[in-house]
């Protein structure tokens, strides 16, 4: 769920706007063509040279330097006051707050304190006090699913360890979100911070984390923190920066103090956006459940892993399906409270525009409206007088008690009951639930892979063996100076300067070789990513009851954990690069969709009404009018499409990929390439800032 | 804003005061799983963290030790999900007591045991680790002669795909073991190109795929695991090994040698005088007794417990004999 927003930054101020436009992009065609040309007639001369291949167990000096560092410190670690005393109370404090919510919440043991009926009834009477009666429903619906489904103490396992990630992630992200919103030079210096935290693949620190805050809990914790803190820090940046420049000028004028200024005018107009970001922080925590089973983070991981090592598909996809359910009910929940709780008169229509907010600044990613409580009405009618509601919640509380009590007190209320042997309901137990989707998908698999392994066969012949090719077996040089050239012509001097950084820290890794080979999968993924983008968000935009049937399945392609359909895609693409990309495609398909559904729905009515009356066909109306008028949405489509594509580089090595995401695979699992697979997640952090700022430049002179 | 914040407040605290409530009533659940304390016999056991690594023939040791522990010790057993190197660093650390199947890792070894002397050897498991080259059992049977290695390079174009360019696929890479393979197809001038896998899943997928749909693979694979169960594959035989034959890894021009799996044990815990050391230390048994267990996990879909379960009970003797 990497959310990666360009920092909110009057782009086109700093950068003089080219005058002729037209004129301008056709001149870069061409040096592009020029560059390309070159590019090929080196591949024809210098092809096999200076290729700096690395084999799969050499390490260079860096990696023996990681390693031998790791050492240190895991010996030092022992009794240093920071390492053991700092980092291991904390890690124990955590591993205690959570482990006391467990024994209360989640922990059906008998004897232990709440059961399931009392969790579900609480659940409920907060949801209704805070977030309303659809919600609640919501969350009912979800919970009884996961008893039913025998996920009951996983799931909630889960909900317990996100609530707590996300509520330290808020504890240190506003303030953080604050300072740089008011402070150009602590923006400047976070900000790559952020870059790095989101880029970097969490399997290539995930030991050393593990050795500082031991197994369990806390390390969980830590790692869901590492990833789900920039969304939010950079969104509350971007909400008060985009607080529109007259009001705060207005609050100047008033002679109120800084303080004023941000507690009275700021905060409460960017409060929207900031929920917006407090949600996109939660599903960046969800999407970590998986690799925090690794450490033994408690939660719905588990069942994935444990799924996975006996490729069983169904189990998985039942667990997996629990967090996607989670997510949804999260997202929902917290959306519907927020609106709740905002004063009457700043009601505002929360999906007016869902993915953009704020212009092509900020990326979001709003889950499908049918649940969400008031959404876009815009009024909102309720039932019941605040003071109504009030006595309803009262009264109310009183069976909550009691059904709580005696959940502590039977075993049917304290442990969810076993109902796979009910008709209907039976049938959504783990077991048969999990039977039926394999067998599904063993059908589907059947069917279809003789095809999928034909397409698989053609586009590697036609489009990865050539392209990787051209991008991996030439001399470093050669590649770095194209890419430089590239980043040049695209964006200017500064994402060439940034570039040329970027290339200095992937040689500086000794993995070249393999980040060009990861370079040719991202591009082409993202080419992928795309296409179907285009022919789906162009489906959605134009129709309301296409986006009504595509989106819930781009919620659950976001949300899913890539593990789940590992095992169908290796059946349907075998172990190769391409089922890498395909899983790349899988995950990053649902984002850049619904930017670009969002753009072509953005296109002014009056224009399409214009256009439309003008008499030209359907295929004239799209290709001529919405996607060109949609362009800016297509460039930060594209955008993110790459980041999500770079960001499953690790799960890609794990069927077949190879290069970066495999060593960083590698290095986790054994020790002496601990060092390798660091340098490996250092390299694929480079080619991201490098990919995101070549594209946001880029967007920044194209896109408009 | 201030009136919703207020009401929050207000929830929160209700919320907490109902938990707190509740809380007043827990413990009136009898406990049902204190009873097997009676069998131990002398002295307590107390927690067992046994770490589980995720490999399925792994959690086969883990379950039917911590099975017997609980049932025969009366220890409180909990099983930790880690990798394996997690897992050594959790035994120095002391929040794991034992690991019950390590395949080699020499480093480890000489990083805890030798040096840092926070983790000790258990004792093999009676199981013996073999690494090597496969072919689905179809494959054996139409082509009866490529088992051995000299023959490969007579089908080698058979074994092409799109990822080899040109040569036959060598499917490799499970990211848990170094392999020679590389160096191997140099060594033995194999027409051979070493591909990556990256996964258990892949590998075992592709044997799958390749059984079903009667297509040609060769790949890395391992045994014990619970795959054989499911299918036969078949060892190529590549030129046997001798002690010291893979001294130098880039000359290595034969088989793996097969690993005794053995088991770890933290120091601190050994020192602890807790039962279930000795179990741990006397525990052994053999390839088809994990694959049969692993199978039930596996293919059966039987939670481990239940799987560990049936085997004790089914293998009374066995069992025993770790206990005397």
């Amino acid at each position: 769920m990497t959310t990666t927003l360009e920092p909110a930054r009057p782009a086109p101020t700093k950068e003089a706007q080219p005058v002729a436009e037209r004129a301008t992009s056709r001149r870069t065609g061409r040096k592009l063509l020029a560059v390309l040309a070159l590019w090929v007639l080196a591949w024809a001369t210098l092809r096999g040279r200076q290729t700096l291949e690395l084999a799969n167990a050499d390490t260079t000096g860096l990696h023996d330097w990681f390693n031998d560092v790791r050492d240190r410190v895991q010996l030092l670690g022992q009794d240093n006051w920071f390492f053991h005393g700092v980092l291991g109370t904390i890690a124990s404090g955590l591993d205690t707050f959570v482990g006391v919510l467990q024994e209360h919440l989640s922990s059906v043991t008998p004897g232990d304190w709440l059961g399931w009926f009392g969790v579900l009834l609480l659940a409920a009477w907060v949801t209704y006090a805070l977030a309303g009666l659809r919600s609640t429903l919501l969350v009912t619906v979800v919970l009884l699913f996961l008893g039913l489904a025998g996920l009951w103490t996983d799931g909630i396992d889960t909900l317990i360890v996100t609530i707590v990630a996300v509520v330290i992630c808020m504890v240190v992200g506003l303030p953080l979100g604050i300072a740089m919103s008011r402070s150009r030079r602590t923006s400047a210096v976070v900000t790559p911070v952020l870059d790095a935290m989101q880029t970097m693949p969490s399997f290539a620190y995930l030991t050393p984390i593990a050795l500082f805050f031991g197994i369990g809990p806390a390390c969980a914790i830590v790692l869901t923190l590492v990833y789900a803190l920039p969304p939010l820090v950079r969104i509350t940046e971007h909400g008060l920066n985009s607080v529109a420049e007259n009001t705060v000028e207005a609050g100047r004028s008033l002679g109120v103090t800084k303080g004023q200024l941000l507690r009275q005018v700021q905060l409460p107009m960017a409060k929207r956006t900031i929920v917006v970001g407090i949600n996109q922080c939660t599903m960046a925590a969800l999407s970590m459940a998986t690799i925090a089973a690794l450490v033994n983070g408690p939660g719905l991981g588990k069942p994935v892993i444990a799924a996975l090592q006996t490729l069983n598909v169904g189990a998985a996809a039942v667990a997996g399906l629990g967090i996607v359910l989670i997510a949804i009910m999260l997202d929902r929940t917290t959306t519907a409270a927020s609106e709740r709780s905002s004063p009457a008169g700043q009601r505002v229509a929360a999906v007016g525009s869902p993915g953009i907010f704020g212009g092509r600044t900020l990326v979001l990613e709003k889950l499908p409206r049918w649940a969400t409580e008031e959404g876009g009405r815009g009024t909102d009618r309720r039932f019941l007088t605040p003071s109504g509601r009030r006595l309803v919640l009262a009264v109310l509380l009183l069976p909550v008690l009691v059904g709580a009590y005696y959940s502590t007190r039977y075993l049917q209320l304290s442990q969810f009951p076993d109902l796979s042997g009910v008709p209907v309901l039976g049938e959504l137990t783990a077991g048969p639930l999990g039977g039926h989707i394999n067998d599904l998908t063993n059908a589907v698999v059947d069917a279809i892979s003789g095809v999928t392994n034909g397409f698989k066969d053609l586009v590697t012949a036609v489009m990865l063996n050539p392209l990787q090719s051209l991008m991996s077996d030439l001399p470093w040089w050669v590649m770095a100076l194209v890419l430089l050239a590239v980043a040049f012509l695209l964006g200017g001097w500064r994402p060439a300067v940034v570039t040329l950084v970027c290339e200095a820290v992937v040689l500086g890794t000794g993995l070249w070789y393999d980040a060009m080979v990861t370079l040719t999968m991202t591009l082409v993924a993202t080419v992928i990513v795309m296409l179907v983008a285009v022919v789906l968000g162009v489906a959605m935009g134009r129709g309301r009851r296409a986006d009504t049937v595509i989106r819930p399945f781009l919620d659950g392609f976001q949300t899913i954990p890539a593990f789940v359909y590992l095992v169908p895609a290796l059946a349907l693409f075998a172990a190769t690069r391409f089922t890498a990309i395909m899983a790349a495609v899988a995950y990053a398909v649902p984002i850049a969709t619904k930017l670009v559904a969002d753009g072509v729905r953005g296109v002014s009515p009056a224009t399409v009404e214009a256009a439309r009356s003008t008499g030209i066909t359907r295929w004239q109306m799209i290709s001529k009018v919405q996607l060109p008028m949609a362009r800016e949405a297509l460039v930060l489509a594209t955008n993110q499409g790459l980041l999500y594509v770079l960001s499953m580089v690790v799960i890609g090595g794990m069927v077949g990929g190879g290069s970066l995401g495999y060593l960083i695979v590698q290095g986790f699992v054994q020790g002496q390439l601990f060092g390798k697979g660091l340098a490996a997640g250092i390299a694929i952090t480079a080619l991201g800032i490098m990919l995101d700022r070549i594209a946001r430049h880029a967007a920044a002179r194209f896109g408009r | 804003m201030a009136r919703a914040t207020h009401r929050t407040a207000l929830v929160a605290a209700t919320a907490a005061l109902a938990l707190g409530l509740s809380a007043c009533g827990g413990g009136n659940i009898e406990q049902p799983s204190a009873s097997g304390s009676a069998g131990g016999g002398g002295k307590e056991c107390g927690d067992l963290r046994i770490a589980v690594n995720p490999w399925t023939g792994y959690v086969s040791n883990a379950h039917v030790i911590g099975y017997v522990a609980q049932t025969k010790l009366g220890c409180k057993v909990t099983y930790p999900d880690v990798k394996e190197e997690v897992g050594w660093q959790g035994m120095a650390s002391g929040s794991i007591d034992t690991i019950v199947e390590n395949w080699g890792h020499a480093d480890l070894t000489k990083k805890y045991v030798d040096e840092q002397k926070t983790v000790q050897d258990a004792g093999l498991t009676g199981n013996q680790g073999i690494i090597g080259w496969y072919v689905p059992p179809w494959m054996a049977e139409k082509y009866p002669d490529i088992t051995d290695w000299k023959n490969l390079n007579k089908y080698a174009s058979m074994f092409k795909t799109s990822e080899s360019g040109g040569k036959g696929q060598l499917l490799d890479g499970d990211p848990s073991y170094v392999t020679n393979d590389e160096a191997l197809v140099t060594n033995l001038k194999l027409d051979y190109k070493v591909v990556t896998g990256g996964s258990e899943a892949a590998l075992i997928t592709s044997f799958r795929q390749a059984e079903k749909n009667k297509t040609p693979l060769l790949a890395y694979f391992y045994d014990p695991q619970w795959f054989f169960s499911e299918m036969k594959l078949v060892k190529v035989n590549l030129p046997e090994y001798t002690d010291g034959c893979d001294a130098d890894a880039k000359k290595v021009a034969c088989d793996y040698p097969p690993y005794a799996l053995n088991k770890l044990i933290a120091t601190k815990f050994a020192e602890s005088g807790s039962p279930a050391v000795d179990l741990i230390k006397k525990f052994q048994w053999t390839n088809d007794d994990q694959n049969a267990v692993s199978e039930m996990i596996a293919n059966q879909n039987m939670s481990p417990d239940d799987a560990a379960k049936k085997w004790v009970e089914a293998n009374p003797d066995k069992v025993a004999a770790w206990l005397s």
